[in-house]
Parts: C-alpha cells; sequence; structure tokens
C-alpha cells in the first residue's frame, strides 16, 4: 500500500482539528471514516488522533480537501526517528 | 483617614495578612501609604539598596520567584518563575500583561485588590516587566467597569508623576464578557481583534502580543511578586504547604454569615475558610469550590480538604481562582447548576461547534431537569451530551462548563434522578443563590 512507504515503525502521524475554522463540512468524515466521525451537528469527532499508516493516505486528501483548512495533520516523530 | 495595620515600613512577620495588610473596606491604599506599609519599590533606578533577596539583577528575581513556589492565582495554579522564565527565554523583546479581568460572577478578589490596593498589583507588573525584559506592559480590566478603570488610572497617574516605572503601564478596558478573560483573547483584543479565544498553538509565550513573547498573568499572582521581590522567596514560604506555599485571596459566598474575599494561608480546610467568613448561616448541603467551571463536592467530603491545587483535583473539585460558595439544604443544586450553565452558554463565542451547539442543548436539558422534571430520560440525554461537548473546543469554556455538570450529577445523583422520575423539588421557588449576571448589567459585544 502507498501510505506504508512514510510511516515506518519510527514515524507517525496526529491529526488535529482547528475547531474555530471548522465549520462542519464533513468532508473529512466521508474521505476518512476509518478515524473521523461527525457529532449530531455536523462537526467531526476523531476517534483517534493517530493516523493508522493504512490510512495515511487517506488523512492526507482529507486534509486537502477540507475547505476551511481546519484539519490539521501533525508530524508527531519522536527525537530518536 | 483609617487604621493601618503596620505604621511604619518593617519586614513584616510570615503572618497574614499580606496582601490585605493595609485594607480595609471603603479605603483606597494610596502610593505613600503603600510604600509606608510595604517599603519602597525594589529596584535598582527606584531604591539601589533596595531588593537584598535577589541583588538586582532580571535573572536572580526569576530565581527568586521559581524558589518561592508561587503559583498562578487566575485558575491554572501554574509555577509563576517557570512561566516568567520561558517569556525571559523565548526571542524578541517581551510583553507583560496582567489580567484583571475579573469574568466570574462568583469572585470578587481581583476587584478588590484592583480598587483597594492597586499599587501591589502595579509593583508586581513593573517587577515582571524588570524580570523578562519587557519594554511594553498592560493592565487588562472590564471597560464596562468605569470606575474601576477611573482609579486605575489614577494610581497609574500618580505613579507617573514620580517616575516610579521604567515601563509605563497601560491601562486598557476589554469587552465584558466571560470568555473574553481568556487569555488567548486578551492577546487578540491588543491585537486589534475580537476578545474571543484563538486556536493554540502558538502560546502567548512563545508568540502575543504583535508576535511578541508575552507574559500574562493574573492579577493577584502579580501582587504576590511585588512582596517576594521585597522580602524572598523564604518569607513567602514561611507559611503554607511547600508543595504550594504562601497565602491567597478566596471569595467565599451562599450560605455563610459575613460573604466576602479573605486571605488565607494556602493548605486552609475548607472548614476554616467558612469559619472565617462567619460560620454557616443555614444547614450545609454541599460546596460549589473553583467557581463556574469547578466542581459540586458533597458537604461532608468538602470539609476537611485543603485549599490548594492537588488537594482539591484529588477529591474531584478545583481551587479555579479560589472560590468557595456553600449551598444550604434548602436549595435546589440542579436549578443553580442550570441557571449558571445557561449563563455560560450564552457568554460562549460561538466560534466552535461543539460549545455553539452543544452547549444550548446541554443548558435546555439541565433546565428542564430542574424546573419541569425529566419523564425519567433526561439525565441520560445530559450524560450523552457531555462526551460530545469535552476537549472539543478551542478554549477551556466548553470543558469548564462540562466538569460543572458532571459533578452535579454525581454529587446530587439521588435529587437528578428523583426530578426526572417525579418533577421539580421544592427547593426550585427559593431565591437564586449562584450570582448571574442581570441582562441589563451584561455588556453583548465582543469589541
Amino acid at each position: 500500500m502507498a501510505g506504508m512507504r512514510a510511516a515506518g515503525p519510527d514515524v507517525s502521524y496526529r491529526l488535529r482539528v482547528n475547531p474555530i475554522a471548522c465549520t462542519g463540512h464533513g468532508v473529512c468524515a466521508e474521505l476518512l471514516p476509518e478515524v473521523i466521525e461527525l457529532d449530531p451537528w455536523g462537526y467531526p469527532i476523531l476517534l483517534s488522533p493517530d493516523v493508522p499508516a493504512s490510512v495515511l493516505d487517506h488523512a492526507r486528501r482529507a486534509v486537502d480537501a477540507c475547505p476551511t483548512l481546519a484539519l490539521l495533520m501533525e508530524d508527531v516523530t519522536g527525537p530518536q526517528g | 483617614m483609617t487604621s493601618i495595620a503596620l505604621s511604619a515600613y518593617r519586614a513584616p512577620e510570615l503572618r497574614l495578612p499580606r496582601l490585605l495588610a493595609g485594607v480595609s473596606y471603603h479605603h483606597l491604599t494610596g502610593l505613600s501609604e503603600h510604600e509606608q506599609l510595604y517599603g519602597p519599590l525594589p529596584l535598582p533606578a527606584v531604591s539601589p539598596r533596595q531588593g537584598r533577596t535577589w541583588r538586582q539583577q532580571p535573572s536572580r528575581l526569576i530565581e527568586v520567584v521559581e524558589r518561592s513556589g508561587l503559583t498562578g492565582r487566575g485558575g491554572a495554579g501554574f509555577p509563576a518563575g517557570r512561566k516568567m522564565r520561558s517569556v525571559a527565554a523565548a526571542r524578541g523583546r517581551a510583553v507583560v500583561v496582567a489580567n484583571g479581568a475579573e469574568s466570574e460572577p462568583a469572585s470578587c478578589k481581583d476587584r478588590l485588590l484592583l480598587t483597594r490596593a492597586p499599587h501591589l498589583v502595579l509593583d508586581g507588573i513593573t517587577l515582571a516587566a524588570y524580570a523578562v525584559g519587557a519594554d511594553e506592559a498592560h493592565l487588562v480590566v472590564h471597560g464596562n467597569e468605569a470606575e474601576l478603570m477611573d482609579s486605575l488610572e489614577d494610581a497609574a497617574a500618580d505613579r507617573e508623576a514620580l517616575g516610579v516605572d521604567p515601563v509605563p503601564i497601560q491601562i486598557t478596558g476589554i469587552p465584558g464578557r466571560y470568555v473574553s478573560s481568556e487569555q488567548s483573547s486578551i492577546i487578540q483584543y491588543l491585537n486589534g481583534g475580537p476578545a474571543k479565544p484563538t486556536f493554540s498553538p502558538p502560546r502567548p509565550h512563545e508568540r502575543g502580543v504583535r508576535g511578541r513573547p508575552t507574559l500574562v498573568n493574573n492579577v493577584e499572582t502579580l501582587a504576590h511578586l511585588a512582596l517576594i521581590a521585597r522580602y524572598g522567596d523564604g518569607w513567602f514560604r514561611g507559611i503554607g504547604p511547600p508543595a504550594e506555599p504562601g497565602s491567597a485571596l478566596i471569595t467565599v459566598g451562599g450560605a455563610v454569615n459575613r460573604p466576602g474575599v479573605y486571605e488565607i494561608e494556602m493548605g486552609t480546610p475548607i472548614s476554616q475558610v467558612v469559619t472565617l467568613a462567619g460560620g454557616l448561616s443555614e444547614r450545609l448541603q454541599a460546596v460549589l469550590v473553583g467557581g463556574y467551571f469547578g466542581a459540586w463536592l458533597p458537604a461532608d467530603l468538602a470539609w476537611p480538604v485543603p485549599m490548594t491545587h492537588p488537594d482539591l483535583r484529588a477529591v474531584g473539585g478545583a481551587m479555579g481562582a479560589g472560590m468557595v460558595t456553600a449551598l444550604p439544604i434548602s436549595s435546589c443544586a440542579l436549578a443553580e447548576t442550570a441557571r449558571v450553565v445557561s449563563y455560560l452558554t450564552e457568554e460562549s463565542a460561538g466560534q466552535c461547534g461543539p460549545c455553539m451547539f452543544g452547549l444550548p442543548a446541554l443548558a435546555d436539558a439541565l433546565i428542564e431537569l430542574a424546573y419541569e422534571g425529566g419523564w425519567g430520560r433526561t439525565v441520560r440525554t445530559i450524560a450523552a451530551l457531555l462526551p460530545l461537548i469535552e476537549q472539543r473546543g478551542a478554549c477551556r469554556h466548553p470543558d469548564g462548563v462540562t466538569q460543572l455538570v458532571r459533578s452535579a450529577l454525581t454529587t446530587f445523583a439521588a435529587d437528578a434522578r428523583w426530578h426526572d422520575q417525579h418533577g421539580p423539588c421544592y427547593g426550585v421557588s427559593r431565591a437564586p443563590l449562584l450570582p448571574v449576571p442581570a441582562d441589563e448589567e451584561r455588556e453583548w459585544g465582543w469589541t
């Protein structure tokens, strides 16, 4: 899978939502249902902040697709990585 | 004139009161009286031989504050010295912001300090500016409190006339909203925006006012700094537990005989704090600790707890900015909580979805439970809403509300079940106990 190339054991990514920027379009939950669910008002709930390597490409697509740039993916690679 | 306990300057003993040493009810301690009481501001430019305890260097002053164990008195309880050090170490000229915008309706200790002993706070601002190398200093209060603004302007003018402060202190009024006193709101306002919280990082100590490293401290914290710089860390630690030493201002309210602000030794049990306030005026049901972002504790659990951040957290409470409110058995805790949550809901900045939609749903469910009864399902509705709100906002506002509601559902679980199944209790008709500002006293704008 394409996602495997970036995420080895020493590289990991974490998702964050900027709740002020987010206006609840819901695109992220459609593109990344493995990690993101919508609350009753249409705002994203992260089931786990860590992005599994298997869905890394989907996560990137969701980040790029957010109309308000509210979904952020941060590299949290440890100092030993 | 008023009676002053200390007639001439001398290093005060370790006892209390410290911050309130010169304070009497209707009297503002002016600059000369303040200096008589505490001694001159220990800065090289002002009094070359003062400040023996820290040898007149910014880094020494920070060291003394670190050793003193002073923690922030605005709610979070973060070590004051560590915060100063990170601002001093950050790149760029620092800015100091004193937060005197006391939004919490159950607290009036910051107002007491600012209206009775303003020079302690102003000294603290100047010392903090010296310690972190700031060339800009702000004292921020709610702009709709015109009298407070005026008296602070006067105090600042007195100091300017004598050239006390090397860095002039600007008094700024921000909108009188609950979340406008959140530190990111203040910084956004000082940067020309609305007084609403912002998404972090960056945090103020990295990038605050105009992108510069910014030290934001509660005004009481700065008042303690004014005394620590004069008398040293050993003096400060002379009272209170080693983990959280010194004194603190506590606002005591509710069913007590003399509600008001009291200076206590850190670690004083809640029972003794209530005694200071004249004891209970009615039989006690529960205690709200830490104000509206705090928690309800059952009376017997709360009574012996020492007032420090860790001790209160250990029993599911919170120190917050130092509030103790006694709820009598004749009050309905659910009605009190519902009213407060409705107020806090209206005070949301409306920026984050879970706060904008979750809080009104929560407030509606609480009002239904308290005043109408819940047909056996409202408690479940409330419990299901909480995780949809928690940890999803840019600021602590939604989490503060859910903490209060969670503690109510735990402490008053039996009441909640009763309301849910049988309808409201007699207590709902009692006059409200927890203060919520009247609509006509409130400000609704953000700029």
